[in-house]
């Protein structure tokens, strides 16, 4: 049927004819209020005069809201109840929400916004790694240690030493989409919430604590997002919770979206992290022991950090095997907005560091880096630094065919010509293995549920916990159903996720969606068809088990045969139920996270890539020019989906590692907050030659027809851009390129001097 | 003011509308047209893509920074106007079939951008495109569909000016000057105006600073400001002329010039964005005033009926402040005919769609080994774009070696103290000002310096 086909997004016309609906895009409803939020312009300090009267006076303005104003609880964090929605008499960033504009009109809102009068007392504000460190400001009261062996012991006897330090930037997600809400006030007090939101039980959770109700009476429907990529996982709980607090107070929809440059300035973004490490190696560039530390900004709010500075240290292993490993995080608190959830989560930082320490170990010891890095390969069976056994460890394998395929031997050659050749251009190539848990670490999330409904006309309802952000898992999950039935894909109807159909969701993040929904969904269908067959093996006077449900018909041997249409007529007039939930929850897993030990993950997604890269060194300008990837989603459940999801990772991952600088001045104002001085990557910025192939192997785990999670590990990818830029500058002079991340020109061309000063 | 215009095929006049309010806005907030998207508001991502068509053609156009008095008497072709009823426009087919959409949101301003391509027989993919910002396909899908839409022929069904023209849009106003003189006339009776030409930074005033812009005077409208007159003796580029426009006609005669411009913003900016604007507000980041002063150009001013002649690099006295008086308007630029020795280098953080960190233009002659003149120029090294007056001096006179270039190479320093910002430091722009040079020179004699030009 249709699950292995390569059936494009289920939402594709509607893209391309305009007519898919954002929040933004409903039909606005009569007397709808819009809202903007009045933003701290301090990064730390006390609020000693805020005259608001300017505000209220300005055209269109219906009420300004602060603090004192909320009716309930004050908080949107997603996870320790320290973020209020309104400043309480304190700012912690330059960004802040310090009060709620209500207006006519959006413009009306944001012109008013501007018109307030707020003295802020200044406070020294930590901002930098550097700053917390001094303060000790941090979360989670010391480093989080985690260890295996004894590291210290075995760099000491190790036959050679390297120690070093790097910065690795964050990353704004700039989904095209901004953050959005809209909440229309319902009979008795409920609520209903549009949100752009991969999370929308917790846009209940937190609009229900708001309001003083239960979260019965809120329902939160996404049907879409323009884009997540983990940005709208907790950062959209301030315009869902300001929209129905005003809701309910006026009793008037209320809509808020965020201009561009407010939401850069407001949301949280990626991690920037520093690493420093000191690792001992034997001559074949084999890790004999590693000491890492990971400096997290974790910025003024909780948030996520903490799974996301865990994930980072998940994955300080990446793909190879650390026999003695000392693993220190630190969780800094900063007056910067709150970092977040983004694609990998903590994940990328852990595996850029790793590479990054295999490549100074090959530097230093004139070894090949791949070579390196085949050196310490996991072998299946081994164990990670957290205890889990290695399973379907293919890296090697898929190495093997990534190079041929690459055809990378006399390609190195070939740029190692090019380079001696040229004195102003030089290529790199690289090479980079990705391994990366799927599961979430915190365990109980690893649920969901499914709401499956067969009409009499045999057409077929379905709902589940995970929303749609462009990843195609509607169409995905919609696949499995229509496998499940036998249908074909117009039987299916995909409906926006809501908090009314299926409770107590996940948020579609953790590259979980469709493993857990798809087996939800799964689950749902047999049971409808498991009452249906019963109903036909009644009827025709057979075992239920002779069944098949294939073609658009039930059919069984002796010439029984029925149109699904048909079938559920007669299911629906024999009084059988035709609905269904479905309910999912991953076998397995168990994660002790302070101890560091367990098995967090159901099993690993894997891919190679491989990238060739041009720097010019008078400038520092550079060029992705191909890459090729071998990437592993299990038996895909749609290619062109999962092929789409590793083409955008890996851009977005080169993006993360090349022109995303954000850049902070020393009042903590972030200084890249728009597309004209943020630089995500641009058409002409993808790789000249991209070829990615999949693996094609089933899971060795049950999931959802044998396939792999595919959101986040193919970010990872990108890193082989960075490092193939990092190549080309080794081939400048000798020695370690030592570069920073994220590789502006102006960062590749102090690397140049660098080496060439060796 | 009154605007009439069409709107996918329908007539449309608005009375007394406030002019400076953002076609997007009005699309999406009263005609419920909410196919086109606002991603940045600023003219940067795209995603407000829609066609404007006139006598000059089908253009792709930023809908959030375009001002409805820019509309009248065009004709809108928005993504919801594209389809034939059931049957979907190629660019709308191709990305289907390609899966060049995703989260879906790019899509409709990038279906606009490959539309419009399409109807012009633009097969240069990356510079249609690099005003399009795409977060999750990687563009690899979208170049797919591109290619795809290029295999099929233009079809008669698709007419963006099908519609008949309201007949207010031929109604006179002095806010929408017609001729020269009409704005020449329309700028004395309201010397305090806004003057509007493309919109791409003044509005950025509107949707990002939020001022009130009244009273505007719209000049695109202004045909005999569009001409470009080359003759034997030299080149008079008008300053309504768009940059796209001029890309077109400088490419014959300053081919790095044109090069320059292809990275100059995005097409949906160079199509209505105008070299007189780039000159008139006074950016010290404006990337065509350092090549044009490198090319000794004059620039041509008008008050009233007075009009006057200056070299272009006076007109920029320091930051914020140019050589303009009230009332008075950029009526064109001019440079003699030369052989072509100018190379302008922009630098900036990612290639396409960027504002320069430095941009660096060089035009330096050589006759018989020894060079005989040299008028280099920078953005993003001064308050305004700046000559490096003291590099040509050192360089004037001495024989074009390695080591003359390398010895001019400290003078940098005399005519330049950059700052640091969020785009460069001031160590980066004087290293690499001082590169620049180096590769005007590696270039001249043969040398690959441009990482666009190595294949795989």
């Amino acid at each position: 049927m249709s699950v292995g086909k390569l059936l494009p997004h289920d939402s594709a016309r509607l893209h391309v004819t305009g007519e898919a609906r954002y929040v933004d895009d409903i039909p606005r409803p009569a007397n709808c209020l819009h809202l903007a939020f009045g933003l701290s312009d301090t990064a730390r300090g006390v609020i000693t005069r805020a005259d608001l009267s300017k505000v209220r006076q300005s055209p269109g303005v219906v009420d300004v809201l602060t603090a004192i104003d909320l009716p309930h609880t004050n908080d949107v964090s997603p996870s320790v109840h320290d973020e209020p929605l309104l400043a309480t008499g304190e700012v912690f960033y330059h960004g802040q929400p310090i009060f709620l504009v209500v207006a006519t009109s959006h413009l009306a809102a944001r012109k008013a916004a501007r018109q307030a009068e707020i003295t802020i007392d200044p406070r020294p504000a930590i901002l930098t790694i550097d700053d917390a460190m001094a303060a000790d400001s941090r979360f989670e009261g010391g480093p989080v240690i985690w260890s295996r062996g004894a590291a210290s012991d075995a760099i000491h006897t190790a036959p050679h030493v390297l120690d070093g330090s790097f910065e690795l930037g964050g990353q704004e997600h700039f989904y095209l989409e901004g953050q959005a809400a809209l909440a229309i006030p319902q009979e008795a007090g409920d609520m209903l919430v549009h949100s752009s939101t991969q999370h929308p039980t917790e846009i209940q959770h937190k609009v229900a604590e708001a309001l003083g109700v239960p979260m019965h009476g809120i329902r939160v429907e996404t049907r879409r997002m323009g884009g997540g990529f983990g940005g709208k996982e907790s950062q959209g709980n301030a315009l869902a919770v300001a929209c129905a607090v005003v809701a309910q107070k006026t009793g008037r929809p209320c809509k808020m979206r965020y201009d561009r440059d407010d939401d850069m300035v407001v949301t949280g973004k990626r991690h920037d992290f520093r690493i420093t490490y000191r690792v001992g190696v034997d001559d074949q560039g084999r890790i004999l022991g590693l000491e890492v530390t990971q400096l997290a900004r974790c910025g003024w709010a909780q948030d996520l950090s903490l799974p996301v500075a865990d994930r980072a240290m998940l994955h300080a292993d990446n793909a190879y095997f650390l026999p003695a490993v000392r693993i220190e995080s630190h969780r800094l608190k900063t007056n910067t907005a709150s970092a977040t959830a983004f694609r990998g989560f903590g994940g990328p930082q852990g595996v850029f560091g790793i590479e990054r320490i295999l490549d100074h170990i090959a530097a230093a010891q004139g070894l090949e880096p791949i070579a390196v890095r085949r050196a310490n390969f996991y072998e299946n069976g081994q164990t990670t630094h957290y205890g889990q056994t290695v399973d379907g460890f293919h890296i090697p394998a898929m190495t093997d065919a990534l190079l041929e395929r690459s055809d990378y031997a006399v390609r190195r050659a070939d740029i190692n010509a090019f380079n001696s050749e040229n004195p102003i251009l030089k290529k790199g190539l690289a090479y980079v293995p990705v391994k990366f848990g799927i599961s979430f670490t915190l365990t109980h999330l690893n649920q969901a549920g499914a709401l499956v409904h067969v009409y009499a006309d045999g057409s077929i309802r379905m709902n589940h916990g995970g929303t749609e952000m462009g990843q195609g898992l509607f169409q995905k999950v919609a696949q499995v159903a229509t496998r499940c039935f036998g249908v074909p894909m117009e039987a299916v109807k995909i409906t926006a996720t809501d908090t009314a159909k299926v409770p107590n969701t996940s948020a579609t993040a953790a590259s979980s969606g469709s493993d857990l929904n798809g087996m939800a969904v799964q689950a749902a269908c047999f049971a409808i068809r498991h009452r249906m067959s019963e109903h036909f093996a009644d009827l025709w006077g057979i075992s239920s088990d002779d069944i098949i449900f294939a073609d658009g018909s039930l059919s069984a041997p002796g010439g029984h045969s029925v149109t699904f249409a048909k079938a559920a007529k007669s299911a629906y007039e024999a009084r059988v139920s035709l609905s269904a939930t479905g309910f999912y929850k991953t076998p397995d897993i168990t994660w002790d996270r302070i101890k560091g030990q367990g098995r967090p993950f159901l099993y690993f997604a894997l891919g190679v890539a491989l990238t060739e890269a041009v720097i010019d060194t008078l400038t520092g300008e550079n060029r992705i020019l191909r890459t090729d990837i071998v990437h592993d989603a299990g038996s895909s459940l749609n290619p062109a989906l999962d092929i789409g999801q590793i083409e955008g990772g890996y851009v977005q991952g080169a993006g993360w590692l090349t022109t995303e600088e954000l850049v902070w001045d020393d009042k903590g104002r972030l200084r890249t907050h728009a597309p004209s001085t943020y630089k995500i990557p641009a058409c002409s910025d993808r790789p000249r030659v991209f070829n990615v192939d999949l693996w094609d192997q089933p899971n060795h785990e049950d999931t959802i027809f044998r396939s792999k999670a595919v959101g986040e590990p193919p970010f990872m990818l990108g890193i082989s851009a960075w490092l193939a830029l990092a190549d080309a500058v080794s081939a400048c002079g000798n020695g370690f390129h030592d570069m920073d991340a994220p590789a502006t020109p102006e960062e590749i061309l102090k690397a140049v001097s660098r080496v060439r000063a060796r | 003011m009154d605007i009439a215009f069409l709107l996918n095929g329908e007539s449309v006049t608005l009375r007394d509308v406030d002019p400076t309010r953002s076609t997007l806005d009005w699309l999406r907030d009263t005609q419920g047209l909410t196919g086109t998207k606002e991603g940045c508001n600023e003219g940067d991502c795209g995603a407000c893509t829609i066609m404007v068509t006139d006598e000059h053609g089908a253009k792709a156009v930023n809908a959030c920074i375009l001002f409805l008095g820019q509309l009248n008497g065009k004709s809108l072709t928005t993504v919801e106007g594209l389809a034939n009823g059931n049957e979907l426009h190629p660019a709308q087919q191709s990305m289907i079939d390609m899966h060049g959409s995703q989260c879906g949101f790019c899509t409709p301003g990038i279906t606009m951008s490959l539309a419009t391509a399409h109807l012009n027989g633009d097969a240069s993919h990356d510079d249609v495109l690099a005003g399009n910002l795409c977060r999750c396909t990687g563009y690899a899908p979208i170049i797919r569909a591109a290619c795809d839409v290029a295999e099929h022929g233009v079809t008669e069904d698709f007419d963006p000016r099908a519609g008949t023209m309201p007949d207010e849009a031929d109604d006179k106003d002095i806010t929408r000057p017609e001729t020269t003189d009409e704005l020449a006339h329309a700028l004395m009776t309201m010397p305090h105006a806004t003057l509007v030409a493309g919109a791409t930074d003044v509005g950025l005033w509107a949707t990002k600073a939020l001022r009130d812009l009244t009273p505007v005077v719209f000049m695109n409208g202004v045909k005999d400001l569009r001409d470009i007159r080359i003759t034997d003796d030299e080149i008079r580029i008008g300053a309504g002329v768009t940059l796209e426009d001029l890309r077109g006609a400088i490419a014959p005669h300053h081919p790095h010039f044109a090069e320059m411009l292809r990275r100059f913003a995005s097409l949906q900016v160079r199509n209505v964005a105008t070299i007189g604007g780039n000159i008139a507000n006074g950016s010290p980041i404006g990337d065509a005033p350092p090549a044009l002063i490198a090319l000794d150009a004059i620039l041509h001013l008008r008050r009233g009926s007075e009009t006057r002649a200056i070299p272009l690099e006076s007109f920029f006295i320091d930051y914020g402040k140019q050589d303009r008086r009230l009332g008075e308007f950029v009526e064109a630029v001019s440079f003699k005919r030369q052989p072509d020795r100018l190379r302008a280098y922009k630098l900036s953080k990612r290639f396409d769609q960027d504002i320069s960190a430095v941009l660096g233009a060089f035009n330096i002659s050589v006759e018989d080994g020894i060079i005989t003149d040299a008028r280099i120029a920078f953005g993003g090294m001064a308050g305004t774009p700046k000559r490096a007056t003291h590099v040509e001096t050192a360089l004037v006179g001495q024989p074009w070696t390695e080591d003359n270039v390398q010895a001019a190479l400290s003078a940098f320093a005399k005519d330049f103290t950059p700052m640091s910002d969020m785009r460069a430091s001031a160590e980066y722009r004087s290293k690499t000002a001082q590169n620049l040079l180096l590769r005007y020179w590696h270039e001249d004699q043969g040398l690959t310096t441009s990482v666009l030009e190595v294949q795989p």
